[in-house]
Order: structure tokens, then C-alpha cells, then sequence
């Protein structure tokens, strides 16, 4: 080691970092040599002694390292300072608690005001890596001064310091679009630099900054003229470089499909292509397709489909099919070249054709079906699951049309049992549909399919809807016509987009991994790093960002927070179960995970119908636990009821009053929290679902906000609440009388009533929400306050208050104290009469206000308080005693709700 | 950032491996092997990931350069690196083969651990990076103390690429413009789409730190002269064309001055020493097509085709275009051809479905003509020939796009010689990319 040969030193060096680890106590040893070459005359030996020491993965050599690395972050030459720089990222990966204390992290903050531009960038570069694994601490604190000095440094350093700091750049938020503006201006010479990872990560600057950009903006214009022609240009390097840049131009076709909207012929095929570039090449063709270039398009999808790669071709006759359905003008001509390639008989070429021949099937009824004759030639040679059951699915929608359709689902039938499920379950299917169209030759056959399916057969899916069929077929038949033969939605245009709210993620991400994979970095990445959710700059001056939803309120506890189901398995078992199940009678037949003492109380609570109050006092407790179990020792659950007369009967008229008041009418009814967000849109393919819950006049209502944040039009939109603890359920259906266009909300009142099915929820309050609309079906959990289930006709006589107070065992009774809270007893009362908590009587006790009140829920359950109010003290003491005590904590909850708000 | 660097040969043994970052274990090493170098399909992306490690890998003949990270890192840049790497390696032993790089073992490991960082590429410039590794070994006492701190400041200055104290007695350069014409053309003749990607390569020889400026004909540049007042070192230059060309992108290597041509369109740099490619572009319209290819296909009858192809040369007669090769796809049932041809060479290769026809040189304006007919073997195959298009190869000595150079002067302001001192070659050499005609 102490040899003065630099080329020998290094070689020991190189030897110590592969052997340190497993011999810690010799590379001790060689500290010494260490700190003596960090002194050395040359500064190559300075940098190469500490660029070694950080390597040394070994606790006893780092300690010795601090003394080295300040003395090296402060030297005089660029060479050992930028080295010294990443050695700083390379302790922290080791013992980031000693790069604290030491203080590192400031001189790092320090250099990335030095002279030298390679030491700023590798500056940068070690801070972006320590900043990530601390999301929270703000280390690269990014102001406009600082932004200057790295815009400055970046037209100096080398082509890899200049991807440092553009992508240090990327993560910078700028105040204001005219910041935004002027760092813009600053990158986009980078667009023509030679090296293509200098010219994604300015794109991914520009892309994100532009978001900030008003549109009406000339520069806009400019900028996205600008962004073109470095994209394009991209398509001539390397091939594994053409790969990232065609996955990222994927991205950038998406979310800002007017940049390459006339470069069409650069993403053309050339023969001698890669297949990993022909195949993204192929992608984008598709999603630049419009009725302005079809025919090109068309022309070379054509010539694709003779080439040799079979997953080539596969794609490019299934490309094909995607024009048909996204451009309506050409889907003439698509068909015409399917079937040209259908003749060539070439086997995938056949089946593929057939697959997607299919799907437009679907987007134009009534209109080529011409062709189906020709496809029906090529029935023997389909032998791939996927293709054969599109074949069956066109045979069985136009039996019809089809003289033979019978002999040729016969066919397919013989082999039923070495078919694919996915071919038995549409031959099952067609062959029910042919049974409904042509009933008098086909019985047997039909016949014959549902006992191979419901006999024979092992798998639970064919079985299940063997015997829905043969039910249907049964009982109704006219009914099996319209189940079986419904008119079928249509398919989307545009198929495989990405989520608005990923695309704009994986858009911070361009240049990236993520950005290749098309995944968020948390889906490939270990552990903390690297995963900072990043999301583009919201959009100044548009109205989207000035009406922010609301967070939830103060008073509300955290666990008060919308949750998003995660099992959608349990749950859509109970959702069918609304469905199917005896609406009255029997315990639950599927019990979901979230259910602890599942009680089905209507059957004993029906009795309990408040005709008058003691007899609604004395049971409301009529259920038995259909879960023992689970929930011993716990005290039964509240009863159901019909509601009161002032219920939903009522309320559903007043709910369509109230609809056209919309949220004004808040004056005469109960306090109403402010929206939140139940259903963020991330998950659930772009609709954002907000809402609260209020009661006016008797009536509850359920007050959403639906917003479509994807592309596509929303419709058929639909509700429907799991079974709850107090039988909640929409009265009437969820009415959104046009379709939602993309970044349209529209705001709807749902009247509620009391009458649903009923199963505790933990917690009591908890609704469990299923909303549909066209793309599919999504779940999610709220939590309602209390307050909405008081009734209007909760005021107790007194005589009565004082009898049942003494008749509630004390065991039932539960103190809470509400905090700062300045009201009197007046306002008090009168805050809580709003929300009908009736006060029944005042006493003034000591210079203490005691208030005595009664409260009533819609399925009859009484709960009586006794709130004491001193003056001096903002905290107030809340004695409830009911005869379910579980509801206390839940109508405790809702007076803090009312009297903070 | 990058995790680990490794080198296989083609069996999938590691020739080296460089791991920079903990969480890449030795068992990436044989992943890689397993699912990419030895899986039984093709690979179908360059970008692998295996149990979250993710794998980038470029082929060079039969060596495999993969890096391997655990990180969202950048993927462009890791690829450019490699690229690089591959550069910077081609430049100290010349071609990557495993005995290269067997032979170089010491010295592929000194580089490794200069140019990446903890993963982090540094200043790879091969001009710089020769400076203190070199394959002799440096004695660090034979160094004076200005000559260690001139290597520093090169290696992280703003002009990593080029190092001080470079002396030729000769100061001389040669630039390069290469371009490749792209065409297709139906068969009235109408131009479907036509493009040209065009090089620019410089070789200098030029002493000490030369700072150079480029000019061409580039409309953006000569219009905004035309309005300005008039520049005269525009005009008595190398090749004063008048046309101007409209470029639709272009690119430079890292030496230009980016922001100096984002604002004024000037080319200005210090260029490395030796050979390097100065700019790429790319440009659409006015493109000079220097060939024009004129199909007639007949059919006469089932079995019989009559083609005639004229090609007509389009450029001054006293340029000679070379290597022209024109190439007419025949029926996959084709049964004889006979050809008839003017000028040059033609012959049917049957292992090709085509006709090949080769001439040596051909003047501008002229034009020459092929006839054949080909006998087809009846078939009852209801598929009709897709008649692939008429394709061609040439090389022309001018530059398709038009672009011309105008002036590349250099300054020197240390060293005493002028812009007149320097010897300046320029070259055009156009070649045909993907040039094809229907029929």
C-alpha cells in the first residue's frame, strides 16, 4: 500500500473493498495508510484514498473516515471535492446518524455553491439520494436562488452531471407560472443535446412545469412545437435507447397527444427493428390513429401482418381491430383487411383476426355481420382457448343468421370436457342463446350442454352458471330471454389507457425505470426509497384547484376518515346477498370478515313500532345474536324498527324539496359536515366520489359530489349500501341524468330511509358503499354521524325522563368529556335542539348549568344525557345512559360534531 | 443509481464485475445468466427485472455489458453509460472481445472505478480519462505538482473532453458530411415520405485550445443575417451556396454551446482532439432525390410478368454516383427470368426473390434501363403477389439534404496561429438509407 506506483494502489485498494467485509480486522490495518494518502501531495491519491474508505463497508473504518472526507470536502482541488461530495452519500448509506451529527450534510449543502460545476452536480446528485431517504426533511432546499445557481451550473458540467441536475430540477415546484416560464426557457437547449438521457430528463421538466403554464400562453405553443422534434429524434439512437424512449413517448402520447399528433410516419415499423421497439412502436401507432391518417395507418398495419415475428403480427392484426373501434370511419376498411387476412389462412393470423372481429361485433351491432359466413369457414382451424371462444360467442349472439349454428356448436361440443373453461363457459352461454332464438331444434342440445356442465363438470364457475341457466330456463323462460339476450353495453374506445392519476405520476417520472415499466416506483423498488409519491403541479388558474375539498373537521377523530375497502370478495358476497337473500326472515346466510356479533334483529324488531314512547322504552332489543361466538359478553345490539311516522315515508318527498334547494336548506335541519372524499379517484379508474351526510325535516339524505376524472364519459351510474347497522339504504335510485363528461362533477342529494337490512358494523356507524357506472363497479366505507338517525319526535316527558333514567342500569351509563367548548347552556341547548337532542330539563347546581336531554333513534332506541356546563370551564361532562350503551360513544361523537361546529 | 456493473462472455461466465452499492448480492450476477443470457426464448426487452432487481444489458459481438440496480434510476442514463463504456473501452484496446478484455483485466477495473462513482457516471471522456490512466503506469513522483492539478482541473472542468498542451506542427482538420436519404415513392412517382438523418463527423489536429465556430446554410441562420445586417463572414467562405435548408431537429455533442444556439443558432466549441461526430440532424423538405426509379410490371397472362425499371440520376453530369444497386423483388413462384440490361450488371437470385442489379458508377442527368420477364409456375393459390416495393443503393459525392457548410473557423487566442493557418477539409458523401419505390 505505501507503494508510490498509482496504478499498483490501486489495485490494493480495489482488493481491500472486495475483502473488507469478510476480514474486518485486517482492513482496519490499512486505516492509517488511508488517512496518510487523504494527505498526499497529489490530489489523485487524495481522491482515490477517500473514494476507497467510503466503499469500505466496515463500522470501525468509517469512524476513522470523518476526519479524512471534512478535510477533503474543503480541498483545494475540484477533483477531491467532488469525489469527497458522493463519499458523502456513500457514509450516509452506511451510518446516516453519523452524517448528521457530523454536520456533513450542510458542507454538501455548501458545495452546491461551488465554483466547480462537476463538483455542484455531484453535490446534487448525493443530496437527491439522502433527501429521498428522508421524504420529510427538507435537504434540498430548493428556492428560487438556489434553482439559479444549478440552472447556471447546468450549462458547464459534464453530460451526466447535467441528468443530476435536471432531475433534481424535476422534483422543484415553482410559485408561479412565470417561474415556471423562466426555468422552462433555461432547459429546452438541453433538447439538443447528443445524449439522450440529458434530452428525456429536460423533457420531463418541461412536461411538468408546462402543467403550471396557462394555455393560452404563446409560450405554451412554442413549447409544444418545441418538444416534437427531440422526441423524434430519439427514435435514431440505439436501439435499447429507442426502447426507453418509445415507453416514455407512450406516456407523453397520452397525457399530451397534440405533441406528436402529426409525427405518425417516424413510429412506422423498419424491418430490421428490434422486436422490443417494433411492438412499443406499434403501440403508440394506435394511440396516434385519428380519422386524418387511418389510412396509412392501415396500410401498414396491413403489411405488419405478413412479417415472421408471430407476437409481432398477433399484434398488429389485433392493432387492427383498435383502429376499427377507435376511428368509426375506417371501421369499414379494418374489416375488409381482416378478412383479407383471413384468407391468407396463416393459423394466428386467423385466430387473432377473429378475436378482435369479435369486439367490433360488440362497438357496431347490426353492421358487419356479413362476414360471419367467412368466418365460419375457418371454424377447424381455430385451436387456441382465446379464439375459439370468440368463434362460440359470435355463433351463439347470431344464431340466428347462422342456418347450421346448431350442427356447428354440435361441433365444439363433442370435446366438451378437453375444452378450456373460457370455451366452455361461452359454449354454455351460446348454446343457451341459440336454445332462446331457435327453441324447437335445439332443446336437446341445450339440454345436453347443462348436464355436461352441471354434472360432469368440476369446475364451481360452470357449474354455478350451468344451474342459473337451467333455473332460469325453468321457471320463466321469458325471463331468461331478457337476462340471457339483454342488450349488451358498449365497449370503450380506447382500451389500455393508463389511470389519469398513474399516468401523471409515471409523467414525474420520465427518463426513469418507472417510467419503463409504466408502474409507480413502490411497485419495483425495496423498502423507503426512491418511493416519494411525486404528482405533477396543480394547474394554475383553473377552477379545480380553488375548491379543494375540504378536510375532515377538527372535532372528528382520525378513524373518522373514508377508507377505501380492501377485500372486495367478502363484500360483494354481501352485496349479492342484498340482493338474493330473504329480505326478512333467517340469519344472514354469508357472514362477511367485518361483521362481529351479526345480529338480524327484524325479525323481533318489527314488533317494537314506537306507537308510544314507553313501549318503544321498554324493548328495543328484540334481535338474538346470530354470532354468539364472537361476541360474548357483549350486550346486544341495538333494535330495528320501522321508522317513526316522521321517517322515510315523509322524507322522501321532502328529499325531492330538498333537491331543488340544494345545500341551502341546511337552515332548518341538523348541523352538516363538510364534504369529504369517500372514493379517491386513483382508485377507482378516475371517479372521485366526495360526500357528507345530512338530515333536514325528517328526512336524511346522503349528499355526493361525483367527479370524472378520467377521459372516458361516466354513465349508468348506480348505488347501493351493504347491510348497516341502522338499516340505512337509498330510497330512491342514484339519479345522473346525463352522462359525466371527463372533468365534469355533478352534484347529487340521494334520500335515505331507515328500512334496509341490518347487520352490526364495527364500527356502529360504518356504511359500506358499492357504487357502479359503466367501466365498473366500486367499493368504499364511510362513516356517518349519529346525528342524522335522530328523530324529530325524541322529546321525552319529563315524569317518563326521570323513570327511565332510574330504570337504565348505572352499568350502562358512560361520562365523556367535550373539550373547548365556550357555548352557555342556552346556546347549547338550543345548538342541540337543532339537530333534535331535545333538552328536557335545566338545573343550576352550584353554579353549574345541568342540562337534561333526550335523544331518539330512527329504529327507537332512546338515549337519555345529562350534560353539565360550568362556566368557568370550557370542558363539558356528558353522562349518557342507554339501554344499548354501544350507541353512546357514537352519539358522544356526534354531540362533539354539533357543538364545535 | 447504478448498483453493480458486470461483463459476460457469451457462455454467460463473468469476466468482470464491479459492484458498486450493498444491495446487489453476488446471486444478481448468475440471475442475469439464468434468465437472460441462458433463457430459452429470445429476449424481448433490454430492460429485465428479476426479483426486484432490475437488469439493463447491451450486446456488443459476443459480450454482454449489464448493469444491475435496485433503484428507480435513470434508465436513459444507464444505457447511455454503457454506450459510453463501450466507447471509452473501444478506445484504449480497440475491438470488445473476450480476449480484449481478458488482456485489459487490470485496466477495465481502473476505469470502472473512475468513470462510476456509488453508481454515479462520472466524467468519461476517453480524451481526459488517457491523461492519468494509462495502460504503462504512472509513477506519481514523475509528476510536478502543475502537471497533477492540470489533470484535476481537466477532468472536472467545463472542458473535460479535451486536455492543454496539444501541439501539432500541422494544424488541420477534415469535416465529414454524412448523410443517409430516405424514400418512398408510389409508383406514379408521387413521394410518399422522404427524410434525410445527416452526420456531421469532425478530425482534428489542432494545437493547443482551439475555439471553433460552425456555420452551414441553415435558413433560420441566413434569414435572420438577411434581415440583420449583412455579416461578412458569411459569404467568402467554404462553398457559398445560396439555397438555405430548413432543419427540422439537430443535436451536438456535448463540446457545443447549447444555450449560445438556442439564442443566436451559432455552432461554437472547443472540440475534442481526434475524430468525433459534432452534430446529427434531420431534415424533410427540399430534399435532393438523386435517383428516381421508374417501375412498369405487366402482367401478361398466369405465368408471365414483364418488368421494366428505369432509373434516372438527378444531379449535376459532373458528379459520379458509385456502388448503385437496384433490387427487384420477383413472385415467390417464379420459374426463370431473363434480363436484359443497359448498363452494368443484373442477376435473379432465386435464395432472394429478386433481381439484383449492380452498376459501378453512374454521371448525373443520365438514365438506364432493365427489362425482364419472368416465367411464373402456375398456381392455384387465390393469393395475390404483395409486391414488395423496388428498393436501391447508392452513395452520391454531395449532400441530399442541400446542407452546405459554410465556414468553420478557429481561434486560438494563446497560441500564434490564425484561422488561416489551418488547413480545412470537407467532404459530402450522401448514401441511400431505406430508398424505395412501389410497383
Amino acid at each position: 500500500m505505501q507503494t508510490d506506483n498509482l496504478e499498483l494502489k490501486k489495485l490494493v485498494y480495489l482488493y481491500l473493498m472486495n475483502y473488507a467485509k469478510s476480514q474486518p480486522d485486517m482492513a482496519i490495518m490499512a486505516v492509517n495508510t488511508f488517512v496518510k494518502d487523504c494527505e498526499d501531495p497529489n490530489p489523485l491519491i487524495r481522491a482515490l484514498a477517500v473514494r476507497t474508505m467510503g466503499c469500505i463497508r466496515v463500522d470501525k473504518i468509517t469512524e476513522y473516515l470523518c476526519e479524512p472526507l471534512r478535510k477533503c470536502l474543503k480541498d483545494e482541488d475540484p477533483y477531491v471535492r467532488k469525489t469527497a461530495a458522493v463519499c458523502v452519500a456513500k457514509l450516509h448509506d452506511i451510518n446516516a446518524q453519523l452524517v448528521e451529527d457530523q454536520g456533513f450534510l450542510d458542507t454538501l449543502k455548501d458545495l452546491i455553491s461551488d465554483s466547480n460545476p462537476m463538483v455542484v452536480a455531484n453535490a446534487v446528485a448525493a443530496l437527491s439520494e439522502i433527501a429521498e431517504s428522508h421524504p420529510s426533511s427538507n435537504l434540498l432546499d430548493l428556492n428560487p436562488q438556489s434553482i439559479n445557481k444549478l440552472l447556471t451550473a447546468l450549462n458547464e458540467c459534464t453530460e451526466w452531471g447535467q441528468i443530476f441536475i435536471l432531475d433534481c430540477l424535476a422534483n422543484y415546484m415553482p410559485k408561479d407560472d412565470r417561474e415556471a416560464q423562466s426555468i422552462c426557457e433555461r432547459v429546452t437547449p438541453r433538447l439538443s443535446h447528443a445524449n439522450s438521457a440529458v434530452v428525456l430528463s429536460a423533457v420531463k421538466v418541461l412536461m411538468k412545469f408546462m402543467e403550471m403554464l396557462s394555455k393560452d400562453l404563446d409560450y405554451y405553443g412554442t413549447l409544444l412545437k418545441k418538444l416534437a422534434p427531440p422526441l423524434v429524434t430519439l427514435l435514431s439512437a440505439e436501439p435499447e435507447l429507442q426502447y426507453v424512449a418509445l415507453r416514455n413517448i407512450n406516456l407523453i402520447v397520452q397525457k399530451r397527444p397534440e405533441i406528436l399528433k402529426h409525427e405518425m410516419k417516424v413510429f412506422f415499423v423498419k424491418y430490421n427493428d428490434p422486436i422490443y421497439v417494433k411492438l412499443e412502436k406499434l403501440d403508440i401507432m394506435i394511440r396516434l390513429a385519428s380519422q386524418a391518417n387511418i389510412a396509412q395507418v392501415l396500410a401498414e398495419l396491413k403489411e405488419y401482418a405478413t412479417e415472421v415475428d408471430v407476437d409481432f403480427v398477433r399484434k398488429a392484426v389485433r392493432a387492427i381491430g383498435r383502429c376499427a373501434i377507435k376511428v368509426e370511419q375506417s371501421a369499414e376498411r379494418c374489416v375488409s383487411t381482416l378478412l383479407d387476412l383471413i384468407q391468407t389462412k396463416v393459423n394466428y393470423v386467423v385466430q387473432e383476426a377473429i378475436v378482435v372481429i369479435k369486439d367490433i361485433f360488440r362497438k357496431y351491432p347490426n353492421k358487419y355481420e356479413s362476414v360471419i359466413a367467412t368466418l365460419c369457414e375457418n371454424l377447424d382451424s381455430l385451436d387456441e382457448p382465446e379464439a375459439r371462444a370468440a368463434m362460440i360467442w359470435i355463433v351463439g349472439e347470431y344464431a340466428e343468421r347462422i342456418d347450421n349454428a346448431d350442427e356447428l356448436l354440435e361441433s365444439f361440443l363433442e370435446g366438451f370436457h378437453d375444452e378450456s373453461t373460457q370455451v366452455q363457459l361461452q359454449l354454455l352461454t351460446a348454446i343457451v342463446k341459440l336454445f332462446l332464438k331457435k327453441p324447437t331444434e335445439t332443446q336437446e342440445l341445450v339440454q345436453q350442454v347443462l348436464s355436461l356442465a352441471t354434472q360432469d363438470s368440476d369446475n364451481p364457475d360452470l357449474r354455478d352458471r350451468g344451474y342459473i341457466y337451467w333455473r332460469l330456463l325453468s321457471t320463466d323462460p321469458v325471463a331468461a330471454k331478457e337476462v340471457v339476450l339483454a342488450e349488451k353495453p358498449l365497449i370503450s374506445e380506447e382500451t389500455d389507457l393508463i389511470e389519469p392519476t398513474l399516468l401523471d405520476e409515471l409523467i414525474c417520472h420520465i427518463g426513469t425505470l418507472a417510467s419503463v415499466y409504466h408502474k409507480p416506483p413502490g411497485a419495483f423498488v425495496e423498502g423507503g426509497r426512491g418511493v416519494v409519491h411525486k404528482s405533477l403541479p396543480p394547474r394554475t388558474g383553473s377552477s379545480e384547484s380553488a375548491e379543494s375539498p375540504d378536510t375532515a373537521p377538527a372535532g372528528v377523530p382520525a378513524a373518522d376518515q373514508p377508507s377505501v375497502i380492501p377485500t372486495q370478495g367478502d363484500l360483494l358476497g354481501d352485496l349479492l346477498n342484498l340482493d338474493l337473500g330473504p329480505p326478512v326472515s333467517g340469519p344472514p346466510v354469508a357472514t362477511s370478515s367485518v361483521q362481529m356479533g351479526a345480529v338480524d334483529l327484524l325479525g323481533g324488531g318489527l314488533d317494537s313500532l314506537m306507537g308510544d314512547e314507553s313501549e318503544g322504552l321498554r324493548s328495543d332489543v328484540g334481535g338474538s345474536p346470530a354470532m354468539g361466538g364472537g361476541s360474548g359478553g357483549f350486550a346486544p345490539a341495538p333494535g330495528t324498527a320501522v321508522p317513526s311516522n316522521t321517517g322515510a315515508p315523509l322524507g322522501s318527498g321532502l328529499g325531492d324539496l330538498f333537491d331543488l334547494t340544494g345545500g341551502v336548506g341546511t337552515l332548518s335541519g341538523s348541523y352538516v359536515a363538510p364534504k369529504t372524499v369517500w372514493l379517491p379517484a386513483m382508485k377507482a379508474k378516475g371517479l372521485e366520489i366526495s360526500g357528507t351526510f345530512s338530515r333536514q325535516v325528517g328526512s336524511i339524505s346522503m349528499d355526493l359530489v361525483l367527479t370524472n376524472k378520467a377521459l372516458q364519459v361516466m354513465s349508468d351510474f348506480a348505488i347501493q349500501f351493504n347491510r348497516n347497522s341502522f338499516g340505512l339504504a337509498p330510497a330512491a335510485p342514484l339519479q345522473v341524468h346525463a352522462p359525466l363528461a371527463p372533468n365534469q362533477s355533478v352534484e347529487i342529494s340521494l334520500p335515505l330511509n331507515t328500512v334496509g337490512s341490518v347487520m352490526k358494523m364495527d364500527p356502529l356507524n360504518n356504511l359500506q358503499v358499492a357504487v357502479k357506472n359503466n367501466i365498473d363497479v366500486f367499493y368504499f366505507s364511510t362513516l356517518y354521524p349519529l346525528h342524522i338517525l335522530f328523530v324529530e319526535d325524541g322529546k321525552m316527558e319529563r315524569q317518563m325522563f326521570l323513570a327511565t333514567w332510574k330504570d337504565i342500569p348505572n352499568e350502562n351509563e358512560t361520562q365523556f368529556q367535550i373539550k373547548d367548548c365556550s357555548l352557555n347552556a342556552d346556546s347549547v341547548s338550543s345548538k342541540l335542539q337543532g339537530s333534535n337532542i331535545f333538552t328536557i330539563a335545566k338545573r343550576n347546581v352550584e353554579g353549574q348549568d345541568m342540562l337534561y336531554q333526550s335523544l331518539k333513534l330512527t329504529n327507537g332506541i332512546w338515549v337519555l344525557a345529562e350534560l353539565r356546563i360550568q362556566p368557568s370551564n370550557p370542558s363539558f361532562t356528558l353522562s349518557l345512559k342507554c339501554r344499548a350503551p354501544e350507541v353512546s360513544q357514537y352519539v358522544y361523537q356526534a354531540y362533539e360534531t354539533i357543538l364545535k361546529n | 443509481m447504478i448498483g453493480g456493473l458486470f461483463i459476460y462472455n457469451h457462455k454467460g461466465e463473468v469476466l468482470i464485475s464491479r459492484v458498486y452499492r450493498d444491495d446487489i448480492g453476488r446471486n444478481a450476477v448468475d440471475a442475469f445468466r439464468v434468465n437472460v443470457i441462458h433463457a430459452r426464448q429470445q429476449v424481448r426487452s433490454p430492460v429485465t427485472n428479476i426479483a426486484r432487481t432490475s437488469f439493463f444489458h447491451v450486446k456488443r459481438s459476443n459480450i454482454w455489458l449489464a448493469a444491475v440496480t435496485k433503484q428507480n434510476v435513470n434508465a436513459a442514463m444507464v444505457f447511455e453509460f454503457l454506450y459510453k463504456m463501450c466507447d471509452v473501452m473501444t478506445a484504449y484496446f480497440g475491438k470488445i472481445s473476450e480476449e480484449n478484455i481478458k488482456n485489459n483485466f487490470v485496466l477495465i477495473y481502473e476505469l470502472l472505478d473512475e468513470i462510476l462513482d456509488f453508481g454515479y457516471p462520472q466524467n468519461s471522456e476517453t480524451g481526459a480519462l488517457k491523461t492519468f490512466i494509462t495502460q504503462q503506469g504512472i509513477k506519481s513522483q514523475h509528476q510536478t505538482k502543475e502537471e497533477q492539478s492540470q489533470i484535476t482541473s481537466q477532468v472536472t472542468g467545463q472542458i473535460g473532453w479535451r486536455r492543454e498542451g496539444i501541439k501539432y506542427r500541422r494544424n488541420e482538420l477534415f469535416l465529414d458530411v454524412l448523410e443517409s436519404v430516405n424514400l418512398l415513392m408510389s409508383p406514379q412517382g408521387q413521394v410518399l415520405s422522404a427524410h434525410v438523418s445527416g452526420r456531421v463527423v469532425m478530425k482534428s489536429y489542432l494545437s493547443g485550445m482551439p475555439e471553433c465556430k460552425f456555420g452551414m446554410n441553415d435558413k433560420i441562420v441566413i434569414e435572420k443575417q438577411g434581415k440583420g445586417t449583412a455579416d461578412e463572414t458569411g459569404k467568402s467562405e467554404l462553398g457559398s451556396g445560396k439555397q438555405s435548408i430548413a432543419i427540422d431537429d439537430c443535436t451536438f455533442h456535448q463540446c457545443v454551446r447549447l444555450s449560445k444556439f438556442d439564442s443566436e443558432r451559432s455552432i461554437s466549441f472547443i472540440p475534442p482532439d481526434g475524430e468525433f461526430e459534432l452534430m446529427r440532424y434531420r431534415t424533410t423538405k427540399d430534399i435532393i432525390l438523386p435517383f428516381r426509379v421508374i417501375p412498369l410490371v405487366r402482367e401478361v397472362g398466369r405465368t408471365k410478368l414483364e418488368v421494366k425499371v428505369v432509373i434516372k440520376s438527378n444531379f449535376k453530369p459532373s458528379l459520379l454516383a458509385q456502388k448503385i444497386e437496384v433490387r427487384i423483388p420477383t413472385p415467390l413462384n417464379t420459374s426463370g427470368v431473363q434480363v436484359i440490361c443497359m448498363k452494368g450488371k443484373a442477376k435473379y437470385k432465386a435464395s432472394e426473390n429478386a433481381i439484383v442489379w449492380k452498376i459501378k458508377r453512374m454521371a448525373g442527368m443520365k438514365e438506364s434501363q432493365i427489362s425482364a420477364e419472368i416465367e411464373l409456375l402456375p398456381t392455384n393459390d387465390k393469393k395475390k403477389w404483395a409486391r414488395p416495393p423496388i428498393s436501391m443503393n447508392f452513395e452520391v459525392p454531395f449532400a441530399p439534404s442541400g446542407l452546405k457548410v459554410r465556414y468553420l473557423k478557429v481561434f486560438e487566442p494563446k497560441l500564434n496561429y490564425s484561422d488561416h493557418d489551418v488547413i480545412k477539409w470537407v467532404r459530402y458523401i450522401g448514401r441511400s438509407g431505406i430508398y424505395e419505390t412501389r410497383c
